[in-house]
């Protein structure tokens, strides 16, 4: 027996929003949600859910959401949706149910805004034959009736005045988003950022697509300052990351990786982060990772640089360099040289290594940009072990980046597969610098 | 680094994974400064969740390295119901061995190639010379 429950969801990363939604459903198991009926175009989204449990495991982590609700009705006007509320077939058995329950409305629109037009005391009153005998509560009510306005703006800078549909319900959970996750992970506030860290709102979601799990591996291969360490922490996950560039993981003085996982009060989720080579890597090889997560180097903030000499020659017979006796690569301060990579051939390496180390069904997560002006396809690294689940763009003017979300299958799935050499004709980076021109 | 990282890692060097002695590292224990970190807060429950990916032997190479040699030879098991306050004692002190100490500065090497790593403000760097790259 399922009953309605109303999403009421934010209008932005659209090409991000039903990822997450599917990805979460998918995590807590949830099989009653018809995706079929979703529109993108609307904020609002009516599904049919067991119980309220259900309701807040799905969204509680959501990001890209505002709120569930117990759905009792909608309508054009107060009129239709006091009809409508009436209407609903559970009418009288919640009406039973939250008789003695103290009690607030609240209320909640998209596209514009009564504006102090409407006189909230005459509208809840209108909702009296709700028949609620619980005392008003303005603090900590143990229900929250919400009235949620639509209206259509009028242009994009320009709210509209007239709602267009009206809903009713009981709220049942705030998303992450609603209840300050994109204000404590702001990247203004946290002590530990540089240039290379991922904004707060998309780095989460990631972690949501990625179905990063509480008391699960997570690993960020290419960690810079953290920031997808900071929402696998977030989310509950062990977490840890490595980078090939010692200084930035490092950070300076009061501001490290750590520090911001102590501000979040997370500390205990962060492990560590290594200075390695993720092409050399040293994590062991039977150690479980359920998570990989990541934002690779680009090339254009950070160069792409893998362990090696870039000229082979120069570097013969120079393991046998000593200073006072001892070899010099064995030495504490000892910088060894590094070699430029292509990022076709990293992510050529990521998704081998995704597939040595991920359990099945196992997700595999990370940004990848593409120039935009290009009239060839841009083509998707694929595994023959790896299903691409999603492919999520970000646009920017001339660029955009697309979140590639990967899952596990399997040494029998045999899906499409193709090489790094055989994708690009020429570098992301090259393309940058010249203007995309 | 935390003594749990100690368990996760094994050479960089990839000819070693042909070998069964590129992990754990061997620490030096004389060179490696320890740390304890108070202010990471016991949670049983995510202890467990470690304790699950734990590599037993390793932990005791490692613990014995650093001059721990008090730890049970066999991997503690806890039942999956109600811990008793035995259990609870044993978790805590593990919380304490695995999570609150701190490598702070060391040194660690492959039992297979000989190769040295250190370990610098915390961080332990597992780059390679170009020879062994």
């Amino acid at each position: 027996m399922t009953k309605r429950y109303l999403l009421f969801m934010v209008q932005v990363h659209l090409n991000f929003r039903l990822a997450e939604l599917e990805s979460l459903a998918d995590m807590f198991g949830l099989t009653t949600i018809d995706f079929s009926q979703y529109d993108e175009e609307s904020p609002f989204f009516v599904v049919e859910l067991e119980n309220d449990q259900q309701a807040r495991e799905w969204i509680s982590r959501s990001i890209l959401t505002r709120a569930i609700y117990e759905y009792w009705g909608q309508g054009s006007n107060y009129e239709q949706l006091h009809l409508d509320v009436q209407e609903n077939p559970l009418y009288l058995q919640l009406k039973q149910e939250y008789r003695e329950s103290s009690f607030k409305f609240e209320f909640d629109s998209f596209g514009g805004s009564s504006a102090g037009k409407l006189d909230r005391v005459a509208c809840i009153e209108s909702f009296k034959y709700l028949d609620f005998q619980g005392p008003i509560r303005m603090k900590n009510p143990e229900q929250i009736f919400t009235v949620i306005e639509e209206y259509e703006p009028l242009s994009d800078n320009q709210a509209g005045e007239t709602p267009l549909r009206l809903f009713f319900g009981r709220e049942v959970q705030r998303s992450d988003r609603f209840r300050g996750a994109l204000e404590k992970y702001d990247l203004k506030k946290r002590p530990y950022k540089g240039t290379t860290s991922f904004e707060a709102e998309l780095s989460l979601v990631s972690a949501n697509i990625a179905q990063v799990k509480p008391g699960t591996f997570m690993y960020d291969p290419f960690a810079g300052t953290g920031s997808f360490l900071t929402a696998g922490g977030h989310y509950n996950a062990m977490v840890i990351g490595s980078d090939i560039d010692g200084r930035m993981i490092r950070g300076k003085g009061s501001q490290t990786i750590r520090a911001n996982f102590k501000k979040y009060q997370d500390s205990l989720q962060f492990l560590d982060v290594l200075t390695m080579d993720f092409t050399h890597n040293a994590l062991r090889k039977n150690l479980i990772i359920d998570t990989i997560l990541c934002d690779p180097p680009y090339g254009i903030r950070e160069s792409i640089k893998v362990l090696g000499a870039k000229d082979p020659e120069r570097f013969i017979g120079k393991e046998n360099v000593e200073i006072n006796g001892q070899k010099a690569y064995l030495l504490r301060d000892y910088i060894p040289t590094k070699k430029p990579y292509s990022l076709d051939s990293l992510l050529d390496d990521l998704l081998h290594f995704a597939v040595e180390r991920l359990p099945i069904g196992g997700r595999l997560a990370f940004w990848m940009p593409v120039a935009n002006d290009e009239n060839i396809e841009t083509v998707i690294p694929m595994h023959a072990d790896l299903e691409l689940k999603y492919n999520c763009v970000q646009e920017f003017n001339k660029w955009s980046r697309r979140l590639l979300v990967y899952i596990q299958r399997g040494a029998d799935y045999n899906g499409p597969t193709n090489m790094g050499s055989e994708r690009s004709k020429e570098r992301f980076r090259d393309r940058y610098f010249s203007g995309f021109n | 680094m935390k003594f749990l990282t100690s368990n996760f890692l094994k050479c960089s060097v990839q000819a070693c994974d042909r070998s069964n002695d590129n992990f754990p590292l061997k620490f030096n224990g004389e060179k490696c400064q320890l740390e304890q970190d108070e202010s990471l807060e016991f949670n049983p429950e995510f202890l467990l969740r470690v304790i699950d990916r734990v590599d037993w032997a390793a932990v005791l190479s490692v613990a014995a390295d650093l001059g721990n040699t008090g730890l049970p030879a066999g991997k503690p098991e806890f039942s999956n119901e109600e811990l008793s306050e035995e259990d609870k004692v044993i978790l805590a002190d593990l919380h304490t061995l695995l999570i609150q100490t701190n490598i702070v500065e060391g040194e660690m090497s492959c039992k297979n190639c000989g190769h040295v790593y250190y370990i610098k403000n915390s961080i332990p760097n597992l780059l390679l010379p170009p020879h062994l790259a």
